[in-house]
């Protein structure tokens, strides 16, 4: 037997054993420990102490409220997303590639000074805070705020997975649904939404992930009032704070385990994704 | 079902993509637009579906004016280039598309839907394919599907955008017969457009030859073939041979060339256009005409050997090419380098001086 004589650059066993070792070794140190501490810090009183941290009266009423902020974020965006992304995608008009580039401002702007823009602007010293105020309506420091300012930092996400791929499909599918005599609704519900699917339930995953655990803006806009305008993550930092570490760490266990179930459902649906 | 287009002017942006557009497509017809890219043929059919609308200009079918009527309401059936097959549907459920969208009161019963369907399917002898999905299929039985799905609404108006553009050139001599024979058969009007002049010359009843937004001939395949209107359908319409130079009392040359051409040919500037068919190999120059070549190239595959000339004391802007039999070609046996003679037969004249070509015969 002829010895392979050329090996690719960079693959001698050690090179190799050493980038594996390294990767892995990052990997432990600074995704999985840290996942695992907070469960093992939630549990450090046992089962009992960890119900009782979660039953809490305070906690309980920021799970509910992050819920709340959820339920009304997602639906909301994702209309917005799949109308936005249609528009950009299915359209010519003057300004189409500015509004693909404000899409992204969400993105681009610290969540802590997208609360305080929220602030300056509707707050009760604000331009439409005051007008508000006449009418008696208080947007910050309660939770309509604290929506509004989960909508804006989670918009883009549904909007940035559809529109590459309407680009990719183009229109030609839909020219051919309407040439055959489809309504737009008949359009949209028969061809359109078939074949952004799996992107769009993708968007709402990573919607729905932010949304839960959005802390920076909304902690400008709430105002941090126990039982009345916090979420989660705001709970677990005034428990923290509180030195009740085990409480804290109790409610952080919620928000990871939110997350390793979004992590699940996101790896089922990139793998049905990648099947069509 | 006729459709006329009168003074349709189309923009995209500043840029005109039709230029006062006027053409009747006779009922029952297969009508070809024929044009290379760019000419706004594909432009010119969206408009008729009704996907695309004219800045100015009516569209009429059989004298009713659709020219406001919405896509879905035009009834036509259109194939897309690119298929446009729904990628999440079996090849039933596309067929079947157009009827299950219909309203309520005008949609058949589930029963009758899957009767057409079934029947569109063995029309375009794809029925064992239904239950497949798009993805699944080659790109003939793809386009077979598209026509099948476009005719499931009985349109008597069937448009197709560049129908066998993406197919391999055996599938493609298929598709095209068939679809000849379809067009028989059923008798709908049809246009498609194409960029293939053989595919046009071949397959209609009528040509539109366009460029640059503008019609330049409307004709049968054989007037336009045997009598082009203007240097671009000459040049667009196959191979063609050219010879440029200046006509003074009734002979017409250029450098060591000359061909006396016959009466009634004013003075002037003038380029002698020629079908390879048109043009006979000689050993030595006659009497009538003088065009002395060299044999640059010899092609001896298809049904004529092409023979490939470069000009010997004269010049032109390509190559000439003439066909001969392999019959001829055997008794010959010319060689690369060899010098020969053309010898015109007919030719088509065009002055700077008149508009019109003038055809010259020489027999």
């Amino acid at each position: 037997m002829a010895a392979r004589k050329h090996r690719r650059v960079g693959d001698s066993p050690l090179v190799r054993r050493t980038l594996i070792g390294l990767a892995v070794a990052l990997t432990v140190l600074l995704l999985f420990m840290p996942l695992v501490l907070i469960f093992v810090q939630a549990f450090a009183e046992g089962w009992a102490g960890y119900v009782s941290n979660i039953l809490n009266e305070y906690t309980l009423h920021a799970i509910g409220l992050t819920l709340v902020v959820a339920l009304l974020t997602v639906p909301l965006n994702m209309v917005f997303g799949v109308f936005l992304a249609w528009l950009v995608t299915r359209f010519r008009f003057p300004g189409r590639k500015l509004l693909t580039t404000l899409i992204d401002i969400p993105f681009a702007v610290s969540p802590v000074v997208a609360g305080l823009l929220f602030l300056l602007l509707y707050g009760s010293n604000g331009w439409v805070g005051q007008w508000l105020g006449e009418y008696d309506i208080q947007l910050m420091f309660s939770w309509p705020g604290i929506v509004m300012v989960t909508v804006f930092v989670t918009c883009p996400f549904v909007a940035r997975e559809l529109i590459p791929l309407m680009q990719q499909q183009g229109r030609e599918e839909e020219e051919a649904g309407v040439v055959l005599g489809a309504s737009g609704w008949q359009l949209f519900r028969r061809v359109t939404l078939p074949n952004i699917r799996w992107a769009l339930l993708y968007g709402v995953i990573l919607t729905n992930a932010r949304a839960v655990g959005e802390f920076g803006a909304v902690s400008v806009v709430s105002g941090n009032i126990r039982g009345e305008t916090n979420t989660l993550p705001l709970q677990v930092e005034l428990l923290y704070q509180d030195y009740n570490t085990v409480g804290a760490f109790a409610a952080s266990s919620l928000l990871a385990g939110i997350a390793l179930i979004t992590l699940v459902v996101k790896a089922i649906v990139e793998w049905r994704q990648s099947r069509n | 079902m006729s459709i006329e287009i009168q003074g349709i002017n189309k923009f995209f942006d500043k840029f005109q993509a039709l230029h006062d557009i006027n053409l009747t497509i006779p009922d029952g017809q297969l009508t070809a637009l024929l044009g290379p890219s760019g000419s706004g043929k594909t432009t010119l059919l969206r408009i008729i579906a009704g996907l695309e609308t004219p800045e100015e200009g009516r569209i009429r079918f059989s004298g009713r004016d659709v020219t406001d009527l919405h896509v879905r309401d035009r009834r036509v059936g259109f194939v897309f280039q690119h298929y446009a097959l729904f990628r999440h549907m079996t090849v039933a459920e596309n067929v079947a598309f157009g009827l299950n969208v219909l309203p309520r009161k005008e949609r058949p019963g589930k029963p009758e839907i899957r009767k057409r369907v079934k029947d569109l399917l063995e029309m375009v002898q794809l029925e064992h394919l239904a239950g497949r999905y798009p993805a699944q299929l080659s790109g003939g039985q793809k386009q077979r599907i598209a026509l099948a799905r476009a005719m499931a609404m009985r349109p008597e108006i069937l448009l197709l955008d560049e129908p066998f553009g993406a197919l391999d050139a055996k599938v493609r001599k298929d598709l095209r017969r068939w679809l000849r024979s379809l067009h028989d058969e059923l008798h709908f009007t049809s246009v498609f457009v194409t960029h293939d002049q053989e595919e046009a010359l071949e397959l209609s009843d009528q040509v539109v030859v366009m460029s640059n937004g503008r019609i330049e001939q409307v004709d049968t395949p054989l007037e336009l073939y045997g009598r082009p209107d203007s240097r671009f359908v000459f040049e667009f319409l196959g191979q063609v041979n050219v010879l440029s130079g200046k006509i003074r009392d009734g002979v017409m040359s250029q450098g060591d060339a000359w061909i006396r051409l016959p009466e009634g040919c004013e003075n002037d500037d003038a380029q002698l256009y020629l079908r390879p068919h048109e043009v006979r190999l000689t050993q030595s120059a006659s009497d009538q005409a003088h065009l002395p070549f060299r044999i640059e190239a010899i092609n001896l595959i298809g049904a004529e050997v092409r023979i490939e000339l470069k000009p010997d004391g004269w010049e032109c802007d390509e190559l000439w090419e003439v066909g001969i039999s392999h019959t001829e070609f055997n008794a010959r046996q010319p060689q690369r380098g060899d010098r020969c003679f053309a010898v015109p037969d007919v030719g088509h004249l065009f002055c700077e001086h008149s508009p019109e070509p003038k055809t010259l015969e020489w027999r």
